[in-house]
């Protein structure tokens, strides 16, 4: 009977979560097609103009800039070689390329902001930053350029420099897991000084959301096998928390949109998938290469199990990405209609919004951090589970 | 596109970082926290049954005592009544015998009685017998002084004997 009642509980407030998370995702996607919109339409005018640019180069560096937010939002949302803290003051972050000669390490700061090339050992290097860079087609992402002879870009050349910089995100990623090391180490210290007596500060804080992680999201989604999987349920979920909670803070620490960062997501999603198939049993591997339908099924089913396989931590990656980045964009929409209507009577509807906004995020902070950690107990659990 | 294209050395330093926090926080942290946590709950149930344990025993402690406690007060009862019936035996029997007793020595009493009666009666015979000799004896003497005193005498001396 009482069992009974915790099952009910739990069930309870698991429809209570996801209810909240459809809300959420409902909401979201909406705000984020819309900016989506809102950013792909200037994106048309902006290539224009970036012809213009790209004509006379630096024009539009000096002198009365029109605000534009898209650019505003995307620079912010997207990764950087230095770390800007305020006004024209930032942090310059080393810049380390691996190229055919061999690796170049050299600080930001060479570049001026974009305003100037700067020649390394082997060869020159242009920063292109924001939108001019987007108009060029590369996969990887680069920001540095190689710059040929004649100065302009050699993007043949271009495309042997790969670039291992400590951009924003990397440094951000770092302060993030400088803390939870110094925190977890010191929250371990608790219980080795404190042997079986009762939790205290930190150590009072934490408890209940490792115990959490344990109890309600390894234990009930992977069963008997739990043990061996805590840490790295333990570390995902605080990587993301931290991360997640960083990126809400408006100042130096913070700032950084480490897991609205696709590259970050894709990490944490593809240690997902090689936990999974890693520790996937023979009935998982069973479920997938004969799946039980008809043998003259097997030709659609097996693709699709297969799929599947890359399907899960896909969502994952999309998942933390989406919210995370839509959460950074509309808090940073919010506050740029204060220059867009260039009135501080708009301020207190702005402040209010992005005061609203925040509180929310800072509940998806915690939602996503949970969801990741729990979808990925559960493709654990379906990996390990033993049918009878 | 910028948005949703990885770049491949955010992808190496997460995946770097990532791993090494992993392999730290598993030696550093999780491991000692885990098992704290597990041995502590393992020591509060143990302490949890251990109570539940006690307070079983101590109910049935308490059960016993209550049982030795009962027994204790129905042999008291038994004993006090055995002595109770034994005393009522003892005070009748010992009627009884003082009763027999009794009876045997008024019976002897009367026996006694009878006897000195017969011995009484017999000495009184035996006197009064002494007597009337002696009376005669004297009557006999004064008759032979003066027949009128003689008479008065032997008046006199009848009167004696009757209020002997």
């Amino acid at each position: 009977m009482d069992c009974n009642q915790v099952f009910v509980m739990k069930v309870k407030k698991v429809m209570f979560v996801f209810t909240l998370l459809i809300a959420f995702l409902s909401f979201r996607n909406d705000a984020f097609a819309q900016v989506d919109s809102a950013i792909a339409s200037p994106d048309s005018v902006l290539a224009e103009s970036a012809h213009a640019v790209s004509g006379e180069p630096g024009a539009t560096a000096h002198g009365e800039e029109k605000f534009e937010p898209t650019k505003v939002i995307m620079e912010h949302i997207a990764d950087s070689h230095v770390w800007h803290l305020w006004g024209h003051t930032s942090i310059p972050l080393p810049v380390i390329l691996y190229t055919s000669g061999g690796l170049e390490i050299f600080s930001s700061a060479n570049f001026h902001n974009g305003e100037h090339d700067y020649q390394g050992k082997y060869n020159k290097y242009r920063l292109v930053t924001g939108l001019k860079q987007s108009m060029t087609k590369d996969m990887f992402n680069k920001n540095i350029k190689v710059v040929g002879a004649d100065g302009q870009l050699d993007e043949t050349a271009s495309d042997t420099v790969i670039d291992f910089s400590i951009t924003k995100n990397v440094a951000a990623m770092f302060i993030a897991i400088a803390l939870i090391v110094i925190v977890f180490s010191a929250v371990a210290a608790g219980y080795r000084k404190r042997v079986g007596k009762a939790p205290k500060g930190l150590q009072s804080f934490l408890e209940p959301v490792i115990i959490f992680v344990r109890d309600d999201i390894a234990k009930p989604n992977i069963g008997h096998k739990y043990a061996k999987f805590m840490p790295y349920l333990l570390t995902i979920f605080f990587f993301i928390l931290f991360n997640n909670l960083l990126g809400l803070v408006p100042i130096f620490p913070g700032s950084a949109n480490v897991t609205g960062n696709i590259a970050l997501t894709f990490v944490m999603a593809t240690a997902t998938m090689l936990v999974v198939n890693l520790n996937g049993n023979k009935y998982y591997w069973k479920h997938i290469l004969t799946p039980d339908v008809p043998w003259w099924l097997y030709p659609i089913m097996i693709p699709v199990e297969l799929i599947g396989i890359v399907s899960k931590p896909f969502a994952l990656m999309v998942r933390l990405f989406a919210n995370i980045t839509a959460g950074h964009i509309i808090v940073l929409s919010l506050i740029s209609l204060i220059f867009i209507f260039k009135t501080l009577a708009i301020a207190p509807v702005s402040v209010a919004f992005v005061l609203f906004m925040d509180v929310l995020e800072l509940l998806v902070a915690f939602l996503q951090a949970f969801i990741f950690t729990l979808l990925s107990a559960l493709f654990i659990g379906m990996a390990v589970e033993e049918h009878h | 596109m910028e948005l949703v294209t990885p770049s491949i050395g955010l992808v190496f330093w997460t995946a770097l970082a990532f791993i090494c926090l992993l392999i730290l926080l598993r030696k550093l942290a999780w491991k000692p926290i885990l098992g704290a946590i597990h041995e502590r709950e393992q020591s509060i149930d143990e302490a949890l049954n251990k109570a539940e344990l006690a307070k079983q025993e101590m109910t049935r402690l308490t059960a016993q005592n209550q049982d030795l406690m009962q027994q204790a007060r129905a042999e008291r009862d038994e004993i006090l009544k055995e002595a109770k019936t034994l005393k009522d035996g003892i005070l009748n029997e010992a009627k009884k015998q003082a009763q027999l007793e009794g009876a045997k020595l008024i019976e002897k009493a009367k026996i006694e009685i009878e006897n000195q009666k017969k011995v009484a009666l017999a000495e009184v015979k035996g006197q009064v017998s002494t007597l009337s000799l002696e009376i005669a004896e004297r009557v006999l003497r004064n008759q032979l002084d003066d027949k009128a005193k003689q008479e008065a005498l032997v008046a006199n001396l009848l009167k004696d004997v009757e209020l002997n």
